[in-house]
């Protein structure tokens, strides 16, 4: 067992290290470079021409953007590895710094997403198991159908449209920090979190319904009835301890769904969190911060799956760790 | 007065490709003690017959129309399949053997946790106590090792062993009549005669009925005290195990026992005669006899008039046919 997680982690870190790689390729392949948005930035006239190409070149050296890809990105990465991870273009200020203001509120809602999306989905799900053909059941399935397809910016603006401007009742866009002022902060997340979890719903209530209804046709659900056992009992008992072992490990996915869609949710929003940092990034060309970015979200998405398969173990005694 | 008296019993499946009788007028009755068989091909209603009985059929599409299932002076159709009356019975008095003992468990739930839970709901007793019984259930069943392995999954049992920890659910809670469904079918000849002597000492032991379906005729030959043979959702016939084997009386059991080999028979000396032709379509069923297209006896009457009821040939003999085959 021990040995399991610590070649998975050693896994985890090897995938990791090929995303950053990734990612670190995929932002210099974007046509053009920090150096002339930053110039531009920098003199603040909003033209790109303001330097002369000796500037540039002279900026690029000094930012070390001129040397070969490979030696840029082992200074980064045995940065990253000593804690470092470097200083934005844009804004100047360590990265580190960024990300510990901005990631606790992705995490707030994220969190919030994950939750209701988990635990919505499968009493949807169980519920429409239990009372399959009914036309609840029917009505549910061909929402949460509908619902897994609808893309979560769309939703978000459809969201803003019905209850912000026609109805009033949330604001349109903004954040507060649920540690200044909860309450305010709530009218404020209600929809982002609406927006992805709803999609989370939609797909976890599919994947347990169909669970559930493989189980309950096994034949030992049917000793379990054939025991006399009352049916809320054979549901907690025998029926969702079998049906969750692929719900599990959908979770995975799941958490790896709403970091996607934070990163659109914060953009509509306009909510000062890690995807918004990290869009805002790639349109500036801020390399730096789109590389810390996604060396997190990959980070939290491997280990989270690692969780995972633990958890499996846990779940079913049949799984052996080897 | 039986212990179980199953009555035109009357089980249908609603399908896409129309309704299927799976049971149609099923009768029969179960004593105290005794060890029934129920014997037929694949598909002619014996399975479907024993989950009406015990109120296991999935609705939709089952549905069990019809008939009278009396236990205990109450006929257990008037209660709703899944009410308190009918789980009360349900594990306790009347309790059933799975043919398939690699999935017929929990492969989630340890087996201490399968076979107490019967306990803990039908006796009322404490965890304690249940574990206890539960080991000593495990003994009784011959699994060796029986403490220890109380707390293993199923998964660590061979198929065999699983079956043994199905019977000791089945005993559990002492019941009047326990219901084996092909219990032996999917494991190997040699534990299928240790399982089939298990069952059948057990039973005597606790002067529980036991009810072997099973389409293997050498199963119930050597075990069971009574017979049905079953044919197309209905019994053709019945009696005591030596009159059926000794003198049966409808064409279709003669024809069956004419198909089998017979231990310490020579080889060659009887040449097997199959039934030939297929049992019929149980959505189309004719308004005659359903066995008369593979009949060797038919007579003109057979074409003409429904299928007959059982009519008594011998003492606690019946048959469900015109004709009359004597000394076979």
């Amino acid at each position: 067992m021990t040995a399991y997680i610590i070649r998975r982690i050693i896994i985890g870190f090897m995938i990791l290290i090929l995303v950053t790689i990734l990612v670190f390729l995929l932002v210099r392949l974007l046509p053009g470079d920090p150096v002339m948005r930053y110039m531009a930035n920098f003199t603040g006239t909003g033209q790109q021409n303001v330097m002369t190409p000796e500037q540039h070149d002279a900026m690029m050296v000094k930012l070390g953007l001129d040397r070969p890809i490979p030696v840029q990105y082992w200074d980064w990465i045995s940065k990253v590895f000593r804690g470092d991870l470097g200083e934005s273009l844009g804004v100047q200020q360590p990265i580190s710094k960024l990300i510990a203001d901005v990631l606790p509120r992705t995490a707030y809602i994220g969190f919030w997403m994950f939750v209701v999306g988990t635990f919505g989905g499968l009493l949807v799900g169980i519920y429409c198991a239990l009372r399959r053909g009914t036309w609840l059941d029917n009505t549910l399935t061909t929402i949460a159908n509908i619902g897994m397809t609808v893309p979560v910016f769309w939703l978000g603006i459809l969201l803003i449209y019905l209850f912000s401007y026609k109805l009033g009742w949330f604001p349109m866009y903004g954040w507060v920090n649920p540690w200044d002022d909860f309450w305010k902060s709530c009218t404020y997340v209600v929809l982002p979190i609406a927006s992805v979890a709803l999609g989370g719903i939609a797909g976890m209530a599919r994947l347990t319904r169909s669970c559930m209804l493989e189980v309950m046709r096994t034949d030992y659900v049917r000793t379990a009835w054939a025991k006399g056992l009352r049916e809320r009992v054979i549901v907690v008992r025998h029926q969702l301890k079998n049906a969750m072992i692929p719900v599990v490990t959908s979770l995975g996915g799941t958490l790896a769904m709403i970091l996607g869609g934070s990163v659109f949710i914060e953009t509509v929003f306009s909510i000062p969190g890690m995807g918004l940092m990290m869009t805002t990034a790639i349109f500036d060309y801020d390399y730096q911060v789109v590389q810390a970015s996604a060396l997190i979200f990959g980070g939290i998405v491997i280990f989270s799956n690692l969780a995972v398969d633990i958890a499996w173990g846990w779940l079913d005694p049949r799984i052996r760790y080897g | 007065m039986a212990l179980l008296d199953v009555q035109g019993l009357q089980t249908y499946f609603h399908t896409e490709y129309g309704l299927v009788k799976a049971a149609d007028g099923v009768t029969f009755h179960v004593n105290q003690g005794e060890i029934i068989g129920l014997v037929g091909e694949s598909g002619c209603g014996k399975s479907v017959s024993i989950l009406s009985v015990m109120r296991l059929i999935t609705s939709p599409p089952g549905e069990t129309v019809g008939g009278k299932v009396i236990f205990d002076g109450k006929d257990l159709l008037k209660y709703k399949p899944n009410g308190r009356e009918m789980r009360a019975i349900r594990g306790s008095k009347l309790t059933m053997i799975f043919q398939e003992p690699m999935s017929s468990l929990n492969p989630v739930l340890t087996i201490s946790r399968q076979l107490t839970e019967t306990l803990e709901l039908h006796l009322d007793m404490d965890k304690r106590a249940a574990k206890e019984r539960a080991i000593e259930l495990l003994r009784m069943v011959g699994v060796p090792d029986a403490a220890n392995r109380v707390d293993d999954y199923p998964h660590q049992f061979s198929g065999g062993m699983r079956q043994r920890v199905m019977i000791a659910m089945a005993l559990s809670c002492n019941p009047a009549i326990i219901f084996a469904d092909e219990p032996t079918t999917a494991v190997d000849v040699t534990t299928q005669a240790q399982l089939l002597e298990l069952m059948k000492d057990l039973v005597t032991r606790l002067n529980t009925a036991l009810v072997i379906v099973t389409h293997n005729l050498g199963v119930v030959a050597r075990y069971a005290e009574r017979i049905y043979v079953m044919y197309a959702g209905r019994i053709i016939e019945s009696g005591r195990s030596e009159d059926i084997f000794g003198n049966p009386r409808h064409p279709y059991t003669i024809g069956l026992l004419h198909s089998v080999p017979k231990l310490g028979e020579r080889h060659g000396t009887r040449k097997l005669i199959p039934i030939y032709g297929l049992p019929p379509d149980l959505i189309n069923m004719p308004p005659t006899c359903a066995f008369l297209p593979r009949c060797t006896e038919k007579i003109g009457r057979c074409e003409k008039e429904p299928w007959p009821e059982l009519r008594a040939v011998g003492d606690d003999h019946y048959i469900s046919c015109y004709v009359d085959i004597k000394g076979k």
